[in-house]
């Protein structure tokens, strides 16, 4: 038998600041809604009950995908599939589109946001972790923070009472840059996400689903812009503080770490073209 | 709240609760029970139905969200005389079906692809309907029913 939603009503702000002062009104019995796709899963099956969702979708304009001076401004609520088949995406951020391209299903695409998952916070999840290495930052309804700052821990993060995620911004990729993501997954979730950018002789790499939370790792980076690999994947595993879970061993992620790592870095010094 | 929205091209007006899922809806107050509910956590795709053309799974999904948009659903496929769409046709044509339990979300979910992509190469499909799971027939005839529909839909 499908499970049941406990109830809930659903309010239907038109601007961030009323959607604000009703989710400070509900307390912990209000929770901002988006797409709903990781909420409502976890509303079923995982014991979540709030009286009150708050529908951030009847605000006007938090959906759009749009250039700035300093980079790609990606509203909060754009779907995955709107991130997806962004022409400015696929133009600037090309593994931005690639990776988006393979999140969960067409369904959960079409209607999860991006600014739903990255507040969630569900650590066998895609796009923080390629975010990572495109030093991406929240804006939320009163500052801008870095990516790295905004997420906690699994299910957690720096958001406080009553504040929203506006959009993520993405500075643009120097001239040369390279960014590329790669993901091994056997169920529904992915079990390892790395994502690399590479420029200028310097290297970014982050590590998500295999671990807590989606990290970057310095000494993993500056090893690799020496270029040694190996020992690159290994601090990264080192310092990714892997889970034994349902997904496989931390050891087989540990080696995965080092198969996909050489695969990366493969695919973004050696082949452009492959790169994005 | 009422709900007011379109199914199989129908209007509708129903009193329903906030937390009442899609699926809920088109199966327990419409009776259109051709949407199947098998996982409930939007992975295995047996509850797909369109929304506006776009495939969404119709467990986790509220109802709400499909105010004022256009459902649509495997009842509303074949045409009001009775004759199958092609994708139906073709997946008769290929026995891509056993217990048919996944049929009404793979030939929805194949659709919302056609549609949008109606020269989707056999990588391209395969790909997309990576989403929906089949327990017994494998893989091999749907894709081949599908293909069959491209020709179908040409």
């Amino acid at each position: 038998m499908p499970a049941l939603l406990p109830r809930f009503t659903i309010d239907q702000p038109s601007t961030l600041a009323e959607a604000s002062d009703l989710l400070r009104g509900f307390g912990d019995d209000g929770r901002a809604y988006a797409g709903g796709t990781e909420l409502l899963l976890a509303m079923k099956y995982a014991g979540l009950r709030y009286g009150h969702l708050v529908d951030l979708k009847t605000i006007p304009g938090l959906d759009g995908i749009v250039e700035a001076s300093e980079g790609l401004r990606i509203g909060a609520l754009a779907t995955h599939r709107g991130v997806e088949r962004s022409r400015l995406v696929r133009e600037r951020f090309p593994a931005l589109a690639q990776m988006e391209a393979l999140v969960a299903n067409p369904r959960v695409r079409a209607s999860g946001t991006l600014g739903g998952n990255l507040c969630f916070a569900e650590p066998h999840s895609d796009p923080a972790t390629l975010l990572l290495c495109l030093d991406a930052q929240i804006a939320t309804s009163h500052r801008e923070l870095p990516l790295s700052e905004f997420l906690i821990g699994p299910y957690e993060v720096a958001l406080e009472e009553g504040e929203l995620v506006q959009a993520v911004l993405i500075p643009w990729l120097p001239a040369g840059w390279r960014a590329h993501y790669r993901k091994v997954q056997f169920h529904e979730r992915p079990m390892l996400g790395l994502a690399l950018a590479i420029g200028d002789g310097q290297v970014r790499v982050a590590t998500g689903s295999a671990c807590p939370t989606p990290r970057r790792s310095a000494s993993a980076e500056a090893l690799l812009a020496a270029g040694h690999v190996d020992d690159a994947a290994d601090a990264l595993a080192d310092e990714a503080e892997l889970i034994d879970d349902f997904e496989g061993s931390a050891e087989y992620k540990r080696h995965l770490i080092h198969v996909e790592l050489g695969r990366a870095w493969e695919a973004t010094v050696a082949s452009p073209v492959a790169a994005g | 709240m009422i709900w007011h929205s379109s199914v199989n091209g129908r209007d509708f007006d129903l009193d329903i609760q906030p937390s009442e899922t899609l699926a809920d809806v088109l199966r327990n107050r419409l009776r259109l029970t051709g949407t199947k509910v098998s996982c409930d956590v939007q992975v295995c795709g047996a509850c797909t139905v369109l929304v506006d053309g776009l495939p969404v799974s119709a467990c986790t999904y509220l109802a709400y969200e499909a105010r004022d948009r256009q459902v649509l659903t495997i009842e509303g496929l074949a045409t009001l005389g009775g004759e199958l769409h092609p994708l139906q046709q073709a997946f008769i044509e290929e026995n891509a079906f056993q217990c048919a339990f996944c049929t009404p979300g793979i030939i929805m979910a194949a659709k919302s692809l056609l549609d949008d992509q109606p020269n989707a190469s056999r990588a391209e499909i395969v790909a997309y309907m990576e989403g929906n799971l089949c327990r017994c027939t494998g893989y091999k005839p749907i894709l081949a029913a599908i293909q069959r529909a491209q020709q179908g839909l040409a």
